[in-house]
């Protein structure tokens, strides 16, 4: 015991080293699995060694709040639909947050640590930053599962409200930081966690995917600012290794829907007014329809075949029919693959694994980078619950809300067919040119119940 | 003394003279330097590491990383400490939830990541 006591720093390295690695093990799928037993390893190695060092802990409690733990979770973790993966992850980020939370409020008012100036700052900075993620994060919670209207918060007064409060809240903080006023703290805390409410609740439903990445990064430097308190360098190495993670995905999404970070976070429902009034504008036009039928019998005449699965797919229960299709397809000789638009599910990657769960190879399934070339030498592209991610008004029509945004150049195709429940306009509120194009063909229904016919036809 | 031997007295000197003025006593007193800098350090690491990340895994990703900041528990666990001789304080009552919370993560993370990853495994013939 007194050992580790003695080398409890050199575990707490060897700790934050494998939990590079975790990392580092996620840029291919046969490291991840490794990758992730490093980072089991390197977190019982950190309890384990903080169970030693602590001054007279409380095991009884701390054991039990241990199982229970690992009860809900791993039980959590075992049942969770894929699907429901984002609003799961919300729902994690907030419980770090408020972990930050009651660690902050159990130090300041613990008897016997005393608080430097400096330990002050980091505890006052570790419990706002934990008390602004655990209210966000149930906000993204709640909009991504539709326990919450996925609609902004909108009116001139929330900004002034996000300030007062932000103000308040440092206010109270530096009450805190100058006089050790607990009730200060108390306040502080108070505030931040309101704000948390104001900030995600301006944020439509549809920005999720870069608010979930964000409050990613959020739980990261809350547990960072944590580590600073307690001077401890795993805590402040993990929680910088996730603070960079959540930023980087934030960016990455950000760039895949054409929105800048400070238009997410600030510009609350801007985007919304802007798509209304481009929707309101659009004409009737001509497009061609056909049955399952139709389409099944081009694809199987095709040499290759590239399948752009949409939010829409998931939301069908789809993606195991088109799994079993895209075998049929393989059988008769046709090259299937899929291409994955970043912001194709809900949170990033969230597509892949909803393919992977549908038992997709991983080799059939390309990132936007890699088959936007493809397009041009493809015979059939069939979109299926996608629409804005498709749409060519992105590179071509500069009055359009989403030009500029990458896309899925889906058009390049000799042949389109869309698989859509009618032809109302996507997300972002807008019609889609590709639709009305002379190689396209509609396919009118549920995604799954096209699929199974397509399924059928192919079977004979 | 050779002209080789008077400098390299001279560098000894002035090594000792240097060493002797750096503020040690200082740096230990603000070992915040010391810890900024890793806190620093680590940002260009995740920053470096998680751009070599598969775009294919960035849900895997998020899970894993949602465990690791979960890393949070020990700070929960040096809160759920005996006070003056008292088990139950409303210190350590708010470690133990803390603890709760943070084990919910830690074994949820990890365990939907592995499940995750197994999805993609299985698939790779």
């Amino acid at each position: 015991m007194n050992l580790i006591a003695q080398y409890a720093d050199w575990i707490y390295l060897v700790a934050a080293v494998l939990f590079i690695l975790t990392l580092k093990g996620l840029s291919s799928p046969t490291g991840a699995i490794a990758g992730n037993r490093y980072g089991m390893v390197g977190m019982a190695l950190a309890v384990l060694v903080t169970l030693v060092i602590a001054p007279s802990p409380n095991f009884a409690l701390i054991v039990l709040a241990m199982v229970a733990g690992a009860a809900v979770g791993l039980y959590r973790a075992k049942t969770v639909p894929m699907t429901q993966m984002p609003e799961t992850v919300a729902l994690m980020h907030s419980l770090v947050g408020l972990a930050a939370v009651l660690i902050a409020l159990a130090a300041v008012h613990n008897g016997d640590q005393h608080h430097s100036t400096v330990q002050r700052v980091e505890l006052f900075i570790g419990c706002f930053i934990g008390g602004i993620t655990f209210t966000a994060s149930v906000v993204a919670w709640g909009k991504l599962s539709a326990k919450l209207a996925a609609k902004p918060l909108k009116g001139g007064w929330v900004k002034p409200v996000q300030i007062g409060l932000a103000l308040g809240m440092l206010g109270f903080g530096g009450h805190y930081f100058i006089t050790e006023s607990l009730t200060s703290f108390w306040v502080m805390t108070a505030f931040s966690v309101v704000l948390g409410y104001f900030l995600i609740a301006p944020i439509g439903g549809g920005d999720m995917p870069v608010v979930v990445s964000m409050l990613n990064s959020y739980s990261g430097w809350a547990a960072a600012g944590i580590g600073f308190t307690l001077n401890n360098s795993v805590l402040i190495i993990a929680g910088s290794l996730v603070g960079s993670s959540g930023a980087i995905l934030s960016y990455i999404m950000c760039k895949a829907m054409n929105r800048s970070l400070m238009n997410v976070i600030f510009g609350g429902g801007m985007g919304g007014d802007e798509a209304a009034g481009a929707a309101g504008d659009a004409v009737q036009k001509a497009y061609k329809s056909g049955s399952a039928d139709d389409a099944a019998f081009m694809m199987s005449n095709a040499d290759s075949v590239v399948i752009v699965p949409g939010y829409g797919l998931a939301v069908s229960r789809a993606q195991h029919a088109l799994q079993e299709y895209a075998n049929a397809l393989t059988e008769k000789g046709v090259k299937v693959r899929y291409a994955i638009h970043p912001v194709a599910g809900r949170m990033p990657g969230h597509m892949n694994v909803l393919l992977a769960e549908a038992e997709v190879p991983y080799e059939q399934v390309q990132e936007m980078e890699e088959i936007n070339s493809d397009f041009s030498n493809t015979d059939v592209v069939l979109v299926i619950g996608a629409n804005d991610v498709v749409n060519p008004a992105a590179l071509k029509d500069k009055q359009s809300p989403i030009y500029g945004m990458p896309i899925l150049e889906a058009h390049k195709a000799r042949t389109v067919i869309v698989v859509k429940r009618s032809m109302s306009a996507g997300y972002a509120g807008l019609d889609n040119e590709l639709f009305y194009l002379d190689k396209t063909m509609m396919v009118f229904g549920d995604a799954k119940k096209v699929v199974e016919d397509m399924l059928k036809a192919v079977a004979h | 003394m050779s002209t080789t031997e008077t400098v390299a007295h001279a560098a000894t000197q002035a090594a000792q003279t240097a060493a002797a003025s750096l503020p040690v006593e200082q740096l230990v007193q603000t070992p915040f330097v010391a810890t900024f800098t890793i806190f620093v350090l680590a940002i260009f690491i995740g920053y470096h590491v998680v751009w070599s990340v598969t775009p294919a895994l960035h849900t895997p990703l998020m899970a894993v990383t949602n465990a690791l900041s979960s890393i949070i528990v020990v700070g929960a666990v040096l809160q759920t400490v005996d006070i003056g001789g008292q088990a139950i304080t409303l210190t350590s009552v708010l470690g133990a939830v803390s603890v709760f919370l943070a084990s919910v993560n830690i074994f949820g993370g990890f365990a939907v990541t592995s499940r995750m990853l197994e999805m993609f495994k299985k698939k790779k013939k």
